[in-house]
C-alpha cells in the first residue's frame, strides 16, 4: 500500500489512476463540500451549480460556521458524513461536471464501483467523527452558494495536509467495501454454523 | 414554592446548556482507554490509520477546545427523577429544552434538527418533541441525574429491529445482531457501542437498545445470563473483520451492552441501537436545593 499526495483540482487523470484501493493520500489544494440537499438541487431540480466541478475533490460535508458578513463565514467544525446515501449521484457527477474524486465515510456500495472505473474516478474513505483534526487541515472558507440550503450549500475550501484518507474504491475496479463484505459474509456462515 | 421551582428549572437549564457542549467536546475516560485499547490489537493497516488518526483527533479537540465530531446531533437526555425532586417533569423537560436551544445559539453549534416532512430546519436542535428524553423515577430521593448523549445520526441510521419467534431464541438474537452489524459496515463510525435491547415490546425494545449504549464502555448487565450475551456477541462481532470505518480490521466494536424486559409467550423481539466511535455523553447531578455537580465518566 503506497502513500501518496494529490493536489485537486486534478487536470491529468494519471493523478487518479495510480492510485489503489487501500492506498494512504494526503490532499492539497481546493475541496468542495457537497451534501443530500445540494446533490438533490442539482439533479433531481436541473439547477446547474454554480462552481466548476472540473478535476475537483467533492467532499461529503455539512460543516459547522459562524457567519462574518455577507457570503462569508468562519469554520467552527466541519466533518464528514455518509457517503451511501448519496451514491446514486455519482455517475452524474463524473459524467457531466468531470468530478474525479468523492470523498466521505462509510463507503459507497458496489454500485459505485462500475461508474468509478468508465469514469476514472475513486471514492476516499476519511475518518468519520475526526472533525476536529479535519478542521484544522481547513485553511479557509473561501466561496459558498446556495446559503439557502445551510449548512448543505455548495462549499468551496482550501485545504492543507488534507488526510490521512484511504482509497476506498478506486478507478480499476477494485473496493476495499466490496471484498470486507464478501469476507464477512463467508465468516458469518461459519459462525452460524457452530451457533 | 414558586421561587424554589423558577431556580429549579433554571439550574436544570444551566446543566443541559453546559452537559451539551461538554458532551460535544470531551469525550468521557473509559472511551479513550476503550479507544487506546483498540489501538493496541488493530492489526490491520488501515485499521491502525483510523485508530491512530481518531486518537489524534481526540486530543485536538482538546488542545483546540473543538468539537470531537461536527455532528452535533439530535440531543438525547436520560433523567433519573427522585420522587421527591421539587420540580415536575413537565418542567424538567421544558427547562431541557431552553438549555438545548441556548447552548445552540451561544456556541454556536450546528443546528440538526428539520421538520420530518418538508425538512425545513427548524433553527436551534429543538423541535417537536425534541429534544427527546428518556425518564426514569426513583423512589425516597430528592435529586435529578441528567445525562446527555447527543445521538450522531450516521450511527442512529444503523438501527435494526426483528421481531424473532421465540423458536429462534438466543440463537435467532446472535444471528440478527451479527448480521446488522456487518450489513451496517464502516456507515456508523465503527469501532463503537453495539446496544441491544431485548424483550418487552417492538418499541420497547428499541428503547432498551438506546439506553444500552448511553451506559459507560464495558459495563455489564447485572443479570449473569445477559453479561454472557453481552460477551459472546463482543467475541462474535470482532470475528467479521468489518474493522475501523469498515475498511476491514480486527477491532469492530469496542463493547456490546445488551438491555432486556420479559416479554410476552410469543415474542422474541431483537432491536439493535449503533454508538459511533465518539460516543459522547455527559452526566449531572441537580440537588433539591438548585446545585449542581457535574460527572463527565458517570
Amino acid at each position: 500500500m503506497a502513500t501518496h499526495e494529490v493536489t485537486f483540482p486534478v487536470t491529468d487523470p494519471a493523478e487518479i489512476l495510480k492510485l489503489r484501493a487501500g492506498d494512504e493520500v494526503i490532499v492539497q489544494g481546493h475541496v468542495i463540500g457537497i451534501r443530500d440537499r445540494t446533490q438533490i438541487r442539482i439533479f433531481d431540480q436541473g439547477v446547474e451549480p454554480p462552481m466548476d466541478l472540473t478535476g475537483a475533490f467533492l467532499l461529503h460535508t455539512a460543516p459547522g460556521v459562524r457567519k462574518l458578513g455577507p457570503g462569508r463565514y468562519e469554520k467552527i467544525c466541519i466533518g464528514t458524513t455518509t457517503s451511501a446515501r448519496m451514491v446514486r449521484f455519482t455517475e452524474g457527477l463524473g459524467a457531466q461536471y468531470g468530478v474525479r474524486a468523492i470523498c466521505g465515510k462509510g463507503g459507497f456500495p458496489d454500485e459505485a464501483i462500475e461508474p468509478m472505473q468508465r469514469l476514472g474516478m475513486v471514492y476516499f474513505a476519511i475518518v468519520g467523527g475526526a472533525a476536529a483534526l479535519e478542521t484544522t487541515q481547513i485553511e479557509e472558507i473561501e466561496e459558498v452558494a446556495w446559503e439557502e440550503l445551510m449548512p448543505e450549500c455548495l462549499w468551496k475550501f482550501r485545504v492543507k495536509d488534507f488526510g490521512p484518507l484511504t482509497v476506498g474504491i478506486d478507478a480499476h475496479g477494485g473496493s476495499l467495501y466490496r471484498d470486507v463484505q464478501a469476507r464477512a459474509h463467508q465468516k458469518l456462515e461459519e459462525i452460524y454454523a457452530r451457533l | 414554592m414558586s421561587v424554589v421551582a423558577t431556580d429549579l428549572s433554571q439550574a436544570v437549564e444551566d446543566a443541559a446548556a453546559h452537559l451539551y457542549v461538554w458532551a460535544l467536546k470531551d469525550i468521557p475516560q473509559d472511551l479513550r482507554d476503550a479507544l487506546a485499547d483498540a489501538a493496541g490489537k488493530e492489526t490491520s493497516v488501515t485499521g491502525q490509520r483510523v485508530l491512530q488518526t481518531i486518537l489524534r483527533n481526540v486530543n485536538v479537540a482538546e488542545e483546540e477546545k473543538n468539537l470531537v465530531c461536527q455532528d452535533t446531533g439530535l440531543a438525547v437526555y436520560y433523567c433519573s427523577v427522585g420522587e421527591h425532586f421539587p420540580l415536575h417533569p413537565a418542567r424538567i423537560y421544558a427547562a431541557l429544552k431552553e438549555g438545548t436551544e441556548r447552548a445552540t445559539v451561544d456556541h454556536p453549534l450546528r443546528s440538526n434538527t428539520v421538520h420530518t416532512l418538508t425538512r425545513e430546519n427548524t433553527g436551534h436542535n429543538v423541535g417537536f418533541r425534541v429534544p427527546i428524553v428518556h425518564w426514569d423515577f426513583v423512589p425516597d430521593w430528592d435529586g435529578l441525574d441528567v445525562k446527555c448523549v447527543p445521538k450522531g445520526s450516521g450511527s442512529e441510521n444503523m438501527s435494526f429491529l426483528k421481531m424473532c419467534v421465540p423458536a429462534d431464541g438466543v440463537t435467532g438474537i446472535k444471528k440478527f445482531v451479527l448480521e446488522s452489524i456487518v450489513g451496517a459496515g464502516g456507515k456508523p463510525c465503527p469501532p463503537g457501542i453495539v446496544g441491544v435491547g431485548i424483550g418487552g415490546s417492538a418499541d420497547y425494545a428499541m428503547h432498551l437498545a438506546k439506553e444500552a449504549i448511553a451506559r459507560p464502555v464495558g459495563t455489564r448487565n447485572p443479570d449473569p445470563l445477559v453479561a454472557e450475551l453481552e460477551d459472546d456477541l463482543y467475541e462474535l462481532l470482532n470475528e467479521t473483520g468489518i474493522g475501523p470505518m469498515g475498511l476491514g480490521g480486527d477491532v469492530t466494536v469496542l463493547s456490546v451492552h445488551v438491555e432486556n424486559a420479559d416479554t410476552h409467550m410469543t415474542l422474541n423481539p431483537v432491536a439493535v441501537n449503533y454508538q459511533c466511535w465518539a460516543a459522547r455523553r455527559a452526566s449531572a447531578h441537580v440537588a433539591a436545593d438548585g446545585s449542581i455537580t457535574y460527572e463527565r465518566d458517570a
